[in-house]
């Protein structure tokens, strides 16, 4: 592909201790688009970044830039911009000179200074705070100085690291609309880190999904929350209910004692799997109507929806959303769709998966 | 409430006893025997002869400079060392080790360079080693300033370390994502956010450094006078205890134009 940007090849880090953060990571990055590396703390996804912004060195396998390698090329050489999660604006300076740092050091004239500077800030709806200490700023616009002062020296690739994580929930989530404005602005490449699976599936283009050093999955927001790979990632990506079945044959599953009609094939008769339901997908109907009934246990309001905790006869746990609220201890009856469940195998690898849904997808 | 109030007081007696008896009767003590002559008759004569004697202005001129090339040479010296140190994997460890020579006499230390720079020493031994003739060391200027700088080098260090171990690798890594070289870095960032921990460096350092008198006695063999060894010459030897106040009066207020001049402006940083 003419438009990639950014590539990794089998890399591999293992620190000094011994532990291996990244485990054969191999991915492409394409031009103008929102990537999003998602997982736990400690999955590895801050390490791809810093392998990619050049503050760590891989133990093996190839970065290349722009179809360079860039494995041995300082940071500081390196077309791309990080916004750090800590935002690590320098206190000894102000708003200007912080976003005209980066120029300063590339010896730019100074009224082209003054004017990307500007820009920068007009960008980020800042441009009155050019002269204030950045102490005296919220942690909102600290935010919004640490993404003027990246983007002014007009990277091709903007790296950031949980760059929302210190925010409050509201100015989290409006941020989150301006991030995807301002990279479709720029038109420029953002790789985003975050262990928040609302903020991946809510900006990004295309998600990977990240556990011990490894990309479990990667797709866009969609394919990943409808079909996830494993029981990490539905468990990760949004809340599930998981339960244990075998597939009978294809488009037939079985869990519970009961056998299902359901919208997935490819797999061996009678294999073990794991079906996942989302919890929205679940409507609560009179016991007969049900496909399968619960008792409900726990209810909780959440605003914009009740949040139902009930139990099958077998003690698995079934979380209900539903707009209306039911009785506790009420035993009701749940019933989906075939399209609402989405069968899981063990150990499948992602190209296998990926192939097997190709095979009856279309 | 009340019993609450008298023993939080307490707390604070040591504090207060110790500024009353060790700082303000000291100082106002000095300040009121600057006021009177050996006959013990009030004067204003001593001033007047501090500022008008080319003596004691020179005096004080070298004072200054002498002590502006030891804190000079002491940051020259010891802002390198402190950011090699603040890199190593075992930075206290080392900052212990230039710690530790301040746990031993500054009398002890004087002879000891004594011993290596004297006429035949380990210094001129080493150098007559080299087929180099013997040098006179001892009782120069340039011993007395380097000397005094290695006292002075530990103090140096301790504040400088301190502030470069407080800077977040993220702001380093920040100006290299950035584009900064190294030495932009170190000049741009690092420097200018140490600035703190060298002002204060300058404040320990300075102030002692304009009364060594004891070294300049047996490094400078006595060929420097300081307004230290004059202060001492004053107290000890003359006995006009009025002059040597004086003397002390200007010390002190030197004392405060440098914490002037060197104090921080506050600019609150982020926690």
């Amino acid at each position: 592909m003419s438009n990639t940007i950014i590539e990794l090849k089998n890399v591999y880090k293992t620190f000094d201790d011994g532990f291996t953060a990244l485990k054969d990571i191999s991915f492409t990055l394409n031009q103008g688009e929102f990537y999003t590396l998602l997982g736990p703390s400690g999955c590895g996804k801050t390490t791809i970044l810093q392998s990619i912004a050049g503050f760590t060195e891989v133990t093996s396998g190839e970065v290349l830039f722009d179809g360079k390698r860039i494995n041995d090329i300082p940071a500081n050489k390196r077309q791309l911009n990080t916004v750090f999660q800590d935002y690590a604006l320098f206190p000894n300076m102000n708003v200007f000179q912080n976003v005209a740092f980066g120029l300063v050091v590339h010896n730019v004239n100074k009224d082209e200074i003054d004017q990307r500077v500007h820009d920068a800030l007009k960008l980020v709806q800042l441009e009155a705070y050019a002269n204030r200490e950045i102490s005296e700023l919220s942690g909102g616009q600290q935010q919004r100085i640490a993404i003027a002062r990246a983007i002014v020296n007009r990277p091709k690739v903007l790296l950031l690291d949980e760059p929302l994580s210190a925010l409050d929930a509201k100015l989290r989530k409006d941020m989150q609309y301006e991030l995807r404005e301002l990279q479709q602005q720029l038109g420029i490449t953002f790789l985003f880190v975050t262990h928040d699976q609302e903020e991946a599936l809510a900006m990004s283009d295309e998600i990977f999904v990240m556990n011990k050093g490894q990309i479990l999955q990667k797709g866009d927001p969609v394919d990943i929350y409808d079909e996830p790979i494993n029981h990490f990632v539905a468990d990760f990506i949004g809340e599930s209910n998981i339960i244990p079945g075998k597939m009978i044959a294809d488009y037939q599953v079985a869990f519970l004692g009961h056998q299902f009609e359901c919208a997935d094939a490819g797999m061996r008769p009678n294999e073990p799997v794991e079906v996942v339901i989302r919890p929205e997908d679940l409507v609560i109907t009179t016991p007969q109507k049900g496909k399968i009934q619960v008792k409900v246990d726990t209810q909780l309001f959440r605003g914009d929806y009740y949040e139902i905790l009930a139990y099958d006869d077998q003690h698995n746990e079934w979380l209900i959303h539903s707009t209306n609220a039911t009785k506790d201890n009420a035993v009701v009856g749940l019933a989906f769709g075939p399209t609402d469940m989405h069968v899981m195998r063990y150990n499948e690898s992602e190209t296998k998966f990926n192939s097997r849904l190709e095979s009856y997808e279309d | 409430m009340a019993m609450k109030k008298s023993y939080k007081g307490l707390f604070y007696a040591p504090y207060l006893l110790w500024l009353a008896l060790f700082v303000i009767a000291p100082v106002a003590l000095i300040i009121y025997y600057s006021f009177f002559d050996i006959h013990h008759q009030f004067t204003l004569r001593n001033y007047q002869d501090f500022f008008e004697s080319g003596t004691y202005l020179t005096m004080t001129a070298n004072s200054v400079l002498y002590a502006f090339l030891i804190t000079l040479i002491s940051i020259l010296i010891s802002y390198p060392m402190a950011l090699v140190i603040s890199r190593l994997q075992h930075r206290n460890l080392w900052i212990l080790l230039v710690i530790l020579p301040t746990w031993i006499n500054l009398l002890l230390k004087a002879y000891a360079f004594i011993g290596l720079l004297s006429r035949d020493g380990l210094v001129n031994s080493l150098f007559s080693f080299f087929g180099i003739p013997a040098q006179q060391m001892l009782f120069t200027d340039t011993s007395f300033i380097l000397v005094a700088a290695y006292i002075q080098i530990p103090f140096m260090i301790l504040p400088i370390y301190n502030s470069l171990t407080d800077i977040s690798d993220s702001y380093l890594r920040a100006s290299s994502d950035l584009g900064a070289t190294k030495w932009q870095t170190l000049t741009k960032i690092i420097i200018p956010m140490t600035m703190p921990g060298i002002k204060s460096g300058i404040q320990i350092v300075f102030i002692p450094s304009l009364s060594l008198f004891m070294l300049s006695r047996l490094i400078g063999g006595n060929k420097i006078i300081t307004l230290g060894t004059a202060v001492e010459e004053h107290f000890l030897t003359t006995m006009n205890w009025g002059m040597g106040s004086t003397i002390g009066v200007v010390l002190i207020v030197s004392m405060v134009v440098v914490m002037l001049f060197t104090s921080t402006k506050r600019k609150g940083r982020r926690a």
